[in-house]
């Protein structure tokens, strides 16, 4: 059972292929992340999984609907946040919601529960019957959120949900969509801003040129990229260090990286049996510290491998 | 390949959703009260003419809407709104759709489970909604200001001819509003709408008139026996006439001629066999008159589902994203 099951879309503009044979599936509940440089064809693969745009070759089923056909069951089901939302400025969030609710066909005591529902959610219930026009950007994004929550969705998907906004707003959001998995919601993220969204996703696409390049879970790409997803900074003083740390089970490589000082790639997180190693060898351990893997490495490390320059 | 559901659906909303934000919004109100303030004028000089001429006149009420008054002249109550409905109709439609474009809602307006279709057609009739029910408040002003300051009812044949003039005017209205709809599509930006818009208004309804004659007589150049008599041509004249009624301005002015003088014959040239027997200054029955007018009226009608339709497919096959 997948809600959105996305088989060799392509999308062309006369020539030029904007999105080229992109497979994926997300499963209910899963938040995944598009990822890639602007211009890479995340928006266009949104566009066409909501039926806004015609699919040039390959097929998409989205909540077992096939979008080209039955865009009215599929988007009844998918709540879209578009990139740098708008909403009509003249009119108060509430009287924005309730026209949105009005077209998704909801009816007046219904439409009125819900609304006040998602606006609390978004905490944005104490400005509801302001006007949107004194809106900030976080706020649009929140009320973008809202109107998804209202509309009892299988999969919500948001293009740049982050972009512009600051590191509060941004956690504030984050956070929110966090709760939608919650919900049992599905999440498609789309995002040029790697590290701010690796956080909340459980599997991501990394988009390059309308291609999907990598396609996994972030430790998983660590490992397919990086030789080895973790680094483990070790600073002690003792004889033999580095070959000791070599020894320790799921260490692909130590670096000398200066005086008593060594960095290890590791498959997992190997500091116990790091630590383990050096006081066991006599040694006198200062400083142990992790680093998880990071998109941004993977995907600077992949492109510098593949010999394409780094866009994002 | 068939999409499924209904085109109609969410029609409604939309439609309801435009009627309200025209009615409220400060362009509309400006814009009414232009036309009710310059149709008043036009009403008030066409009263005081009236009443000076003494004349026995079966029509007096149809008079209202075409007199001009001939001591400092002000153009008559039709010729205003001749000139204001277009207006009117490209200030409700040159941002329609350009405008959820740059105000970023139409991705997240058309990721709601409707067709495009109801929202450009809702959107459509929202606007002649708006000029519909703006007009019909003008003609009723007219009417029982016309009874007020005459002091005279209008008989049952000039309230059908006036009443038919009024779904003209409405159809008028129509064909300029689905024009600006097709450049606020065609155009990302507002002003450029606006802007192409009024300027074909201005060309069609100004310089068209003008020009018709000199490319009629290009095309087929007048005879010099007619000309000798200092008589037109009669293939350059029809062809003339033709070029002419190309602007949905001179349709409504054929229209308006029919409708509201009941003693007009032909629009366009007379020939000597039309005059045989006829009793001129005799009025028409007005079945006859809106025989004679049908032709201009189905244009008008035409004229704006071609335009309409014209903006619906480049707005199906317009990319969404911004």
């Amino acid at each position: 059972m997948t809600v959105i099951d996305a088989q060799g879309l392509t999308k062309r503009y006369g020539r030029a292929t904007v999105v080229d044979g992109v497979t994926f599936a997300i499963a209910p509940g899963e938040i995944f992340g598009l990822l890639g440089p602007n211009g890479a064809g995340k928006t266009t693969t949104i566009l066409m999984l909501l039926g806004l745009t015609e699919i040039s070759s390959g097929q998409a089923r989205v909540v077992g609907h096939d979008p080209v056909r039955q865009p009215l069951q599929v988007k009844r089901r998918v709540g879209y946040l578009p990139d740098a939302v708008g909403f009509y400025d003249h009119l108060s969030a509430a009287d924005n919601l309730r026209y949105t609710a009005r077209l998704i066909g909801l009816g007046p005591a219904e439409r009125e529960q819900r609304i006040a529902a998602a606006l609390a959610r978004v905490q944005l219930d104490d400005v509801a019957d302001k006007r949107v026009a004194t809106f900030s950007r976080g706020m649009r994004q929140r009320l973008g959120l809202a109107e998804i929550l209202m509309k009892d969705v299988a999969i919500a998907i948001l293009d740049e949900p982050t972009s512009g906004l600051d590191p509060q707003a941004t956690a504030e959001l984050l956070a929110m969509i966090r709760g939608l998995k919650h919900d049992g919601v599905a999440v498609l993220i789309s995002s040029h801003l790697l590290n701010r969204v690796q956080s909340v996703c459980d599997r991501v696409a990394l988009f390059q040129a309308g291609k999907i390049v990598l396609l996994g879970t972030v430790e998983e790409l660590g490992r397919q990229v990086l030789g080895g997803g973790f680094a483990v900074d070790v600073e002690a003083q003792g004889a033999d260090l580095a070959e000791r740390l070599r020894q320790v089970p799921g260490v692909r490589s130590v670096e000398t990286t200066g005086p008593d000082r060594f960095r290890l790639l590791a498959e997992r997180d190997v500091r116990p049996e790091a630590a383990a190693a050096v006081v066991s060898g006599g040694g006198r351990l200062t400083h142990l510290a992790v680093e998880a893997p990071d998109l941004e490495v993977i995907y600077g490390r992949y492109f510098e491998a593949q010999g394409v320059r780094h866009a994002a | 390949m068939r999409r499924e559901g209904s085109p109609w659906r969410g029609l409604g909303v939309v439609f309801l959703k435009e009627l309200s934000d025209h009615l409220t919004s400060a362009r509309m109100r400006v814009l009414e009260w232009l036309v009710v303030l310059t149709a008043l004028a036009a009403l008030y000089g066409a009263i005081q003419q009236l009443r000076e001429s003494t004349a026995e006149d079966p029509f007096l009420f149809l008079r209202l809407f075409t007199t001009t008054r001939e001591q400092y002249p002000l153009p008559s109550f039709v010729s205003f709104l001749a000139f204001l409905v277009p207006l009117m109709a490209i200030g409700l439609g040159f941002d329609s759709v350009n405008g959820e474009h740059n105000r970023r809602t139409l991705s997240r307006i058309l990721a709601q489970p409707i067709y495009r279709d109801a929202l450009l057609f809702g959107k459509f009739l929202g606007g002649l909604a708006t000029l519909s029910i703006s007009l019909i408040a003008l003609w009723l002003l007219v009417i029982g200001l016309g009874m007020f300051l005459l002091g005279q009812p209008p008989g049952g044949e000039e309230m059908a001819r006036a009443f038919i003039f009024l779904l003209v005017t409405i159809a008028y209205g129509g064909v300029w509003l689905a024009l600006a709809m097709l450049f606020s599509i065609i155009f990302r930006s507002a002003a450029t709408a606006a802007l192409v818009t009024l300027g074909l208004w201005l060309f069609l309804t100004v310089i068209w008139s003008a020009l018709a004659p000199a490319i009629a007589a290009v095309i087929v150049p007048p005879d010099p026996r007619y000309t000798a008599l200092g008589l037109p041509t009669p293939e350059t004249t029809e062809l003339q006439t033709m070029l002419a009624r190309l602007s949905p301005s001179t349709l409504f002015a054929e229209v308006v001629l029919a409708l509201l003088d009941p003693t007009t014959r032909a629009l366009g040239p007379i020939y000597l066999s039309q005059l045989q027997g006829a009793v001129v200054g005799a009025p028409l029955p007005m079945a006859e008159s809106l025989m004679m007018a049908w032709p201009q009226i189905v244009g008008l009608v035409a004229g704006t589902i071609v335009l309409f339709v014209i903006g619906y497919v480049v707005f199906q096959r317009q990319e969404v994203r911004a």
